[in-house]
């Protein structure tokens, strides 16, 4: 187990490597000037030369790269160009907020999407079968950028029950320990400021959470059809097992490898996929972050993400696979 | 008189009568079981024959209530339960809720596939117990102690230990017996056995087929067991029923039908059982010596096994070990084995599907171990396969005329008007029809798939074909036409047959000689008839042993316990070479038994 987790973390290394390479030519393939973002169109060649020097931009391409690893090691990327602050720092004051929403939402995908899948899968071709693949569909094929507007709409705007952004409302923050602000609520025992943080999640979660939900239903009841059909049921029906035993044991043990499988994969996709759904709620996420970067062309703070969003996959599906372990035993660790 | 009729006479009171049972599927399109009746008495062994789709297997389903899970409906017949006290009730007229209660108590019900039977994520433990906590209401710690004593009515080696493994840690014998122990749990009065054996090495069928019979009298449960091998329904029952098409067309005491059978088809289903000396099989042909198509020379394959952080080789799996062996034209050449016992992989490697770590495979005298890719392409015209699966090996998506005309636009350039007129010769020749070429796979039966496969292998006039269990996934009236078309392309075609099979009723009809592989090695070989006749080597006399005879005369008394089987894993270097052949005599050669 140790040595497998192991050699998996040292196999993230070139992964990163190459990441960043990509990276880095790219934003150097781009068309547009680095140093004119940080200075202003009136200022002289001098003054330009000047401040290309101090951010190491006269460099040759290689070198800078070469500079830009050295410190990516220590977590260095650099400052942006943009906020003029380590970028390490803005990453990690934003990112709670970004995990947060994700995991919210996936929780509510989880919730409502695998017993949704397991009943439908119990009564093939039964009304409640049709009635939630019909939603499932509806869930997946839901552009989220217009599902955001519609709600905020209809519930910050018409009926004003929600607020329609942002993560807190002004003036009621509290100190900050986990970044997290429904469980620093719980910490501090803030139980008003936990039900505010609630109603701010409430609908970007929905939204985020609706194509995953979707997802999650259709894959939990192709995966249940599918071990339903299997040997091992019918051993289990001809020994007088109840049905709901059947279902819940015997075949959903069976069919969570393929569900943890995608459940995982959505999970990485809300992280990047949230950029709109940040961009709508103005959630100070990282994916508005990412969005303000490479408007301002932001070498350094998007380079940066970028590395962060790379690492997150990847240890999301080291995650994945461990998981798998536990949920099946065939699975071994080699 | 049988022992097997003495049985009858002193059989039990009433279990199960069944009548005039009529499933059918697909709304009531397709009938599968016709009619059926049949009656089964404590304590007695009743074997249902017949071939797929006879509908045995649903007429045992049935009995519980399960059809309607694989999509069939019981339209009519009763199935009176004689559950003690003098109460009677009709199976198929249960609610489902009764049926559960019922359902692995008074009537367990055990399949063919091991492998696939169990669940894969739930402990043996568990799914042992689960029916005995949920119709006895046991707690935990009881359930546990039945389900090890049950363990040890099936003598499973350590059982204690298997109570928190998982079914993929033990080998499909051992499954079996899980199941079988599973069955047991709440000591059923009637036991539904599916082909339990089918899956299995003839050597642990053996194994299991003593163990249900002993368990079967000691406990003087009922079985009902469903099988296609008349073999095995000599080993086990005390009367049969062959079913055929939805009908039960013979019934009576084994002793009488395989006596006198009253059936055409019933005499054919006995054909396909292996006689083992006990009835004359086709002549031994005897080609000329020194013309081998194909010679195999110290052909030695080995698997490493990596583990530990660099994951570096540890050992190693001696898949084929030294195996040397000449086919000559017109000559069939069986090699036998069960699973793991290197057969398939020797065949891989002769196609250089895998490659082999030494040794020479001569084609014609030619090296083709040696030879570079482009040649080894012209090179493998000469040397074609046939599958075991015909649902697995021809392209769903691709009509039957492309399919037999692949090796030709592959190999040769021929002209699409004469390539039409080579392929449907070839469907001819095979026992087709011309017009059939535009049809796809799915289309065919079993036997007309192997047919395509053959047709296939033939096309581009091969020297040698390997068949890797070409029939076992066959109905044995199949079997015989397919064994007989690849006699007759053989001898028309001059072909050398490498023809690998576990089967010895199979073995016996088609082979010229006889190589018995085990752990990598052929621990003998030699002409068909010495070999099964004079087996010299301790292997092949236990694999001939464990062949079930369709003789109710020969039951032979074997032993139920498990026997510790090698592992071919070594670590490298660590293998002593084994001793070389030695001839007993014309041909027949041994390997010194270790032990």
């Amino acid at each position: 187990m140790l040595g497998y987790i192991t050699r998996r973390l040292l196999g993230v290394i070139p992964v990163l490597l190459m990441v960043s390479l990509i990276v880095f030519m790219l934003m150097h393939a781009a068309p547009g000037d680095p140093v004119s973002m940080l200075i202003s169109d009136e200022a002289s060649p001098e003054d330009r030369a000047r401040v290309a020097a101090a951010w190491g931009l006269d460099q040759p391409v290689w070198v800078q790269y070469l500079n830009f690893l050295q410190n990516a090691v220590m977590l260095d990327f650099g400052d942006s160009f943009r906020y003029q602050q380590p970028v390490i720092d803005l990453v990690l004051e934003r990112l709670p907020a970004s995990l947060e929403l994700a995991l919210y939402a996936t929780l509510m995908a989880v919730i409502v999407g695998i017993p949704l899948g397991i009943w439908a899968a119990a009564r093939p071709n039964s009304i409640v079968d049709t009635l939630a693949s019909f939603g499932g569909f509806f869930g997946i094929s839901m552009p989220n950028f217009w599902l955001g507007i519609m709600l905020i709409l209809i519930f910050a705007g018409q009926l004003n029950l929600l607020p329609s952004g942002g993560r807190m409302s002004w003036g009621d923050e509290i100190p900050r320990l986990t970044g997290f602000l429904t469980v620093d609520a719980v910490l501090q025992g803030r139980w008003g400021e936990l039900r505010l943080a609630f109603v701010h999640l409430l609908l970007p979660t929905v939204v985020l959470g609706t194509a995953m939900t979707g997802i999650i239903m259709q894959l939990t009841r192709a995966s249940m059809l599918e071990n339903l059909a299997e040997d091992y049921v019918m051993t289990a029906r001809a020994k007088g097992v109840r049905a709901r035993t059947i279902l819940w044991l015997h075949a959903f043990r069976n069919a969570l490898v393929s569900v943890i499988t995608i459940i995982g994969l959505e999970f990485g996709a809300l992280l990047s996929g949230a950029i709109i759904v940040e961009t709508i709620f103005s959630w100070p996420g990282i994916g508005q972050l990412l969005i303000q970067g490479i408007g301002a062309r932001d070498f350094p703070l998007i380079t940066g993400l970028v590395i962060i969003y790379t690492a997150l996959f990847v240890l999301l599906n080291l995650l994945i696979d461990v998981l798998y372990t536990i949920v099946d035993p065939r699975i071994r660790m080699r | 008189m049988t022992s097997a009729c003495a049985t009858v006479e002193t059989a039990g009171s009433p279990l199960l009568a069944l009548e005039e049972l009529r499933v059918s599927f697909s709304r009531g399109r397709i009938e599968a079981v016709k009619g059926v009746s049949l009656a089964l008495r404590r304590g007695e062994v009743l074997a249902l024959v017949g071939e797929s789709g006879s509908g045995k297997s649903v007429t045992a389903k049935s009995l519980l209530g399960l059809t309607r899970y694989t999509g069939g409906t019981v339209t009519g017949g009763r199935a009176l339960w004689h559950g003690g006290n003098d109460t009677v009730t009709d199976l198929l007229a249960l609610p489902e809720a009764r049926l559960e209660r019922l359902r692995g108590d008074r009537i367990a019900m055990i399949f063919q596939e091991p492998m696939t039977s169990l669940n894969p994520v739930l402990t043996i433990g568990y799914q042992l117990t689960e029916s005995a906590i949920r119709h006895h209401g046991l707690s935990r710690a009881q359930a546990d102690a039945r389900a090890l004593e049950a363990l040890e009515q099936v003598r499973m080696s350590d059982p204690a230990k298997r109570l928190g493994q998982f079914p993929h840690e033990l080998s499909g014998g051992m499954r079996q017996r899980v199941m079988i122990a599973m069955a047991l749990m709440c000591r059923p009065d009637l036991l539904i056995a599916d082909e339990p054996t089918t899956a299995l090495d003839v050597t642990v069928q053996a194994e299991i087929l003593a163990l249900l019979k002993t368990i079967q009298r000691e406990s003087g449960m009922a079985v009902l067991f469903i099988t296609h091998d008349m073999g095995v329904v000599a080993e086990i029952a005390d009367r049969v029923a062959v079913m055929l098409a939805g009908e039960i067309i013979e019934e009576g005491s084994v002793g009488q039908v395989f006596a006198a059978p009253r059936r055409d088809y019933t005499r054919q289903l006995l054909d396909a059982a292996p006689k083992l000396g006990t009835a004359p099989v086709a002549p031994v042909r005897h080609p000329d010596p020194g013309a081998a198509a194909l010679s195999v020379r110290n052909l030695r394959v080995r698997f490493p096994m990596r583990s530990g952080l660099l994951r570096r080789v540890t050992s190693e799996l001696h898949a084929v070990e030294d195996v040397s062996f000449d086919v000559a034209a017109r000559e069939t050449l069986a090699i036998v084995g069960e699973s793991g016992c290197g057969k398939s992989t020797t065949a891989k490697a002769i196609l250089r599907l895998i490659e082999a770590d030494s040794g020479e495979i001569l084609l014609d005298g030619r090296d083709i171990c040696a030879l570079p890719h482009h040649e080894l392409k012209r090179a493998r015209r000469g040397l074609q396969m046939v599958f075991q699966d015909p649902y697995a090996s021809l392209n769903p998506r691709m009509r039957i005329f492309d399919t037999v005309a692949e090796p030709f636009r592959i190999h040769s350039s021929q002209k699409p008007r004469q390539l039409r007129a080579t392929v449907l010769e070839l469907l001819e020749r095979v026992g087709l029809s011309p017009e059939m070429a535009n049809r796809f796979p799915h289309q065919f039966s079993g036997g007309q798939r192997q047919r395509i496969a053959i047709a296939r292998a033939l096309a581009l006039r091969p020297r040698v074909i390997i068949a890797d269990e070409p029939v076992s996934a066959l109905d044995v009236s199949i079997q015989a036409q397919i064994l007989e078309l690849l006699r007759e392309v053989q001898d028309e075609f001059n072909i050398a047959l490498l023809f690998i099979s576990h089967d010895m009723g199979v073995v016996e009809k088609v082979s010229d000689r006889i190589a018995v592989m085990h752990m990598g090695e052929i621990v003998e070989i030699g002409p068909r008839d010495a070999v099964l006749s004079d087996p010299r080597h301790s292997y092949t006399r236990r694999l001939l042993d464990a062949v079930p005879v369709a003789h109710p005369e020969l039951r032979r008394v074997r032993d139920a316990d498990t026997r510790t089987v090698g592992s071919p894993v070594f670590a490298p270097g660590a293998r002593e070479p084994s001793a070389p052949l030695e001839p007993v005599r014309d041909g027949h050669f041994v390997r010194p038994d270790a032990g």
